[in-house]
């Protein structure tokens, strides 16, 4: 662990500390359907027609039923796009390679990949998808699942923001420190009845209006500008067909020799016959490629352009260009703490769940750096240097620290992208993203994912504490009910119950363990990775897993969309329980939900939920490993 | 009912027209500048020949064996450094496959570069990289592999070294990620003297 990984590691934290407020504050205008931001004088007309072509009114508000339908039926629509286009990739234009249609489980599994920004992927990029398979089929979502996630997000904080009395007029102004009188629009949705006065249907916001402002006003012009940035430092854009460059030095390789019918030859002994060719060529893949990543990254997909991700020297060619996407997979998640405690009109709240975030982020970025610098020993017995660390999976520039980072950053929001294969990480290295995984990402966390996720703790901690006091628990002067906490146990059961169960399905079925790449405790490890990342709409893997089969493609598939959906309704409807809460003023017996003990008491919520449903699985997996290790045990 | 089309129509409506917006529009303008202003950049980092032969990217590693030439890392790309099949080699800690390539490798690496039994190999020069590609090897490495490149083609060992630090790419600002030869610029300036 050296120096310059330290400074890094500072210069990464004060970074992220620096740009989160900024963030807050700009969020603030765009989940404000009637927000100010500089960028108006273009995009206002832009908004507006979207509006008209879409036919929704901007005014009007949803209540949480009406949220969730526009969001369920705006996600499924866009999976049939996407698996469209996928099935139809050979009829399409911008195909220069001549890229043959995806199989239907394959498709299945990468349309649901990509919609509920999980960006899993059983294909190899380079050399199955057209240009416009990557350009549209899959930007797309990246861009459209990380406004819904924000949007979602941006709904429960409202929930718990708004004070559940019907207002005597209809048009709620408040005041927004910094910012001036910001029209709230109004609270009480005129579509649905607000029924007979005594229970108003209190709304969220405008699934329609989050969805298009985020993506216009927010994502768009960051990756516009974070685009080029990362062309300037060797990213590819354009159309080409691959580059054929000839070989300085021509290579010969064995391959299997095959017949005229393209069948391999079999020899006497059975095996297939090897022939030597020479190599002269190199076959460079080319594409879009940056303005896919630029959004991949800031919205937290993942979903590389190519096989190797951000290993990929053209996805993520110089040190700089990997510290800025590290930074942005963080940025959005981490403003939208800010966000919280601005609309919660309690800062110190924001910070708080902020600081309990930071702290876990720094346990694993430590554990994760420590334990690849410690390297290998069964590798150091053989002659590997000891001071170099774990050099298998990870790129020179780079090196251990920087690996290390990534893939705490990347699990930590549910990104997944990959700068190492974390599959060849050491055990306790490859625990941690794992781990992180299984934690339900709400360390900063994807895209509003991580927000909605640390709050269902928030939840969960204020009731434990509420307990133990033995009062009414309350979170920020509602009412935490049994159908609050109900809700909140189902969306963390629900992410148990899929990873364990389809891991142990998996683990004892022949097309489970058809797909393993390594044997013993790393070969469950694998397969539990799988469905931690799959089910929390990660993305990232321990790649030797072949999960391209219709038996995992489905699986994951069914993961993912559990993972996201049954996650999400049960969240929006505790969002909408709380928004019909009254606001009730702050008394001596109430519970802080800002300073020491309410972090404490968060990170004690997190990590015990955590511990016990993970960590019979991670003890036969990872940490058992450790031990083998040591042993100087091979499979 | 009339809520469920109102949203269907805006849900089909909304994504056509982001669709549009996000994957017609805006790759279309990063296209346009990256062309205009980082065109090398855009287009792959490419390095030809004085006759326009490709012969490589500056970002992506090339294989190499001969004594002659400096070695990168090993490759799980394909059949080894495929520029269009990136990939690592995703074998875990205990893998036997791993534990017996290395073996392999340090061996090899020993024999040709004259190293004791006892000698420590550098980590880069004997496990394959996350991309495949990876066009950096360490410096140790390069400067491990320095007198048999020099030996091979009769040039003194300074020159090698001059030649080395050359091709070098230092960590971002002094401080971001680690410096690196790049093999493929170096075994270019080679054949260049």
């Amino acid at each position: 662990m050296q120096t310059s990984g330290w400074l890094q590691l500072g210069l990464f934290v004060v970074a992220l500390a620096v740009i989160t407020k900024p963030m807050g504050l700009y969020l603030l205008r765009v989940l404000d359907a009637n927000g100010r931001t500089w960028l108006d004088p273009v995009l206002r007309p832009l908004e507006r027609l979207t509006y008209r072509l879409m036919g929704v009114d901007s005014s009007k508000e949803h209540d949480w039923k009406q949220y969730t339908l526009a969001m369920l039926l705006f996600s499924l629509v866009g999976c049939v796009f996407t698996y469209a286009i996928l099935r139809l990739q050979h009829l399409l234009p911008l195909n220069p390679q001549g890229f043959g249609a995806l199989s239907p489980d394959l498709a299945f599994n990468t349309a649901t990949s990509f919609t509920t920004n999980t960006n899993w992927q059983s294909y190899v990029g380079e050399a199955v998808m057209s240009y416009l398979s990557q350009m549209v089929g899959l930007a797309y979502h990246n861009f459209v699942s990380a406004a819904t996630g924000i949007a979602i997000s941006a709904a429960l904080v409202r929930g718990i923001a708004r004070n559940g009395v019907r207002p005597s007029s209809g048009a709620a102004v408040s005041e927004v420190p910094g910012l001036g009188k910001v029209s709230g629009g109004s609270l009480v949705s005129s579509v649905a009845a607000p029924g007979d006065g005594r229970t108003p249907v209190m709304t969220l916001g405008n699934f329609w209006v989050d969805l298009v402002r985020v993506t216009y006003y927010l994502l768009l012009p960051i990756c516009l500008v974070f685009s080029v940035v990362l062309v300037s430092q060797g990213m590819i854009q354009n159309f080409k067909p691959y580059t054929k460059a000839k070989l300085v030095e021509p290579y010969k390789i064995s391959v299997e020799k095959k017949n005229d019918k393209g069948e391999t030859t079999l020899g006497a002994d059975g095996k297939p016959v090897l022939e030597e060719q020479t190599v002269t060529e190199q076959t460079i893949a080319q594409g879009p490629m940056a303005s896919q990543v630029a959004i991949k990254i800031l919205g937290t997909n993942g979903g590389g352009y190519a096989n190797a991700n951000a290993a990929h020297p053209f996805e993520n060619p110089t040190p700089l260009s990997n510290f800025l996407q590290m930074l942005s997979i963080f940025a959005i998640g981490s403003g939208l703490t800010y966000y919280l405690g601005r609309m919660t009109k309690n800062q110190a709240h924001g910070w708080s769940v902020w600081g309990a975030m930071m702290v876990l982020f720094l346990g694993g970025t430590l554990l994760c750096w420590w334990a690849e610098a410690k390297g290998n020993p069964i590798h150091h017995r053989l002659g590997v240097a000891v001071a170099d660390g774990n050099m298998e999976g990870k790129e020179v520039r780079f090196g251990i620290f920087n690996s290390a980072l990534f893939a705490t950053v990347t699990t930590d929001a549910s990104c997944g992208a990959v700068n190492s294969m974390h599959d060849s990480f050491t055990p306790l290295g490859g625990f941690v993203p794992l781990f992180n995984i299984q934690l339900g990402e709400i360390i900063i966390g994807g895209v509003g994912a991580g927000l909605y996720g640390i709050l269902v703790f928030v939840v969960l901690a204020v009731f434990i504490a509420g307990l133990m006091v033995g009062r009414t628990p309350e979170y920020l002067g509602k009412k935490i009910q049994s159908y609050e906490v109900k809700m909140a146990m189902l969306s963390l059961l629900i992410l148990a119950v899929s990873i364990l169960g389809f891991a142990a399905w998996a683990s004892v079925s022949p097309w489970g363990l058809a797909g393993l790449n390594n044997a013993g405790p790393h070969g469950l490890s694998e397969m539990l990775y799988a469905y931690s990342s799959g089910t929390g709409n990660n993305g990232s893997a321990f790649a030797g897993l072949t999960a391209n089969t219709p038996w995992y493609n489905t699986t994951l598939g069914l993961g993912m969309l559990i993972g996201r959906f049954l996650m999400i309704v049960p969240i929006l409807a505790m969002a909408g329980s709380l928004a019909q809460k009254k606001i009730a003023p702050p008394s001596a017996g109430t519970f802080p939900v800002a300073g020491g003990t309410f972090v404490v008491l968060l990170l004690g919520t997190v990590l015990l939920v955590g511990a016990l449903n993970f960590l019979p699985a991670l003890t036969l997996g990872p940490v058992v490993e450790y031990f083998l290790t040591a042993q100087g045990r091979l499979f | 009912m009339k809520d469920l089309f109102a949203h269907l129509r805006g849900a089909v409506m909304s994504t056509l027209i982001l669709a549009a917006v996000c994957c017609g529009l805006y790759p279309l303008i990063v296209f346009g500048v990256g062309q205009l202003a980082f065109r090398e950049q855009a287009n792959g980092s490419l390095i030809t020949d004085p006759d326009g032969t490709v012969r490589g990217s500056r970002l992506l590693g090339q294989g190499f064996t001969a004594d002659k030439y400096f070695h990168p890392r090993p490759s799980a790309a394909g059949n080894g450094y495929d520029a269009a099949n990136s990939s690592g080699s995703n074998l875990g800690p205990t893998s036997q496959k791993l534990y017996d390539a290395i073996k392999d490798r340090i061996a090899a690496y020993r024999k040709e570069n004259g190293l004791k039994n006892s000698d420590s190999v550098p980590a880069d020069a004997v496990t394959a990289s996350g991309s495949g590609l990876d066009p950096h090897i360490s410096l140790r490495n390069a400067e491990l592999q320095a007198p048999r490149v020099a030996t091979a083609r009769g040039l003194g060992v300074e020159k090698v070294r001059a030649l080395i630090s050359q091709s070098t790419d230092p960590a971002g600002f002094g401080v971001l990620g680690e410096a690196g030869v790049n093999v493929l610029r170096l075994n270019l300036a080679l054949d260049g003297l």
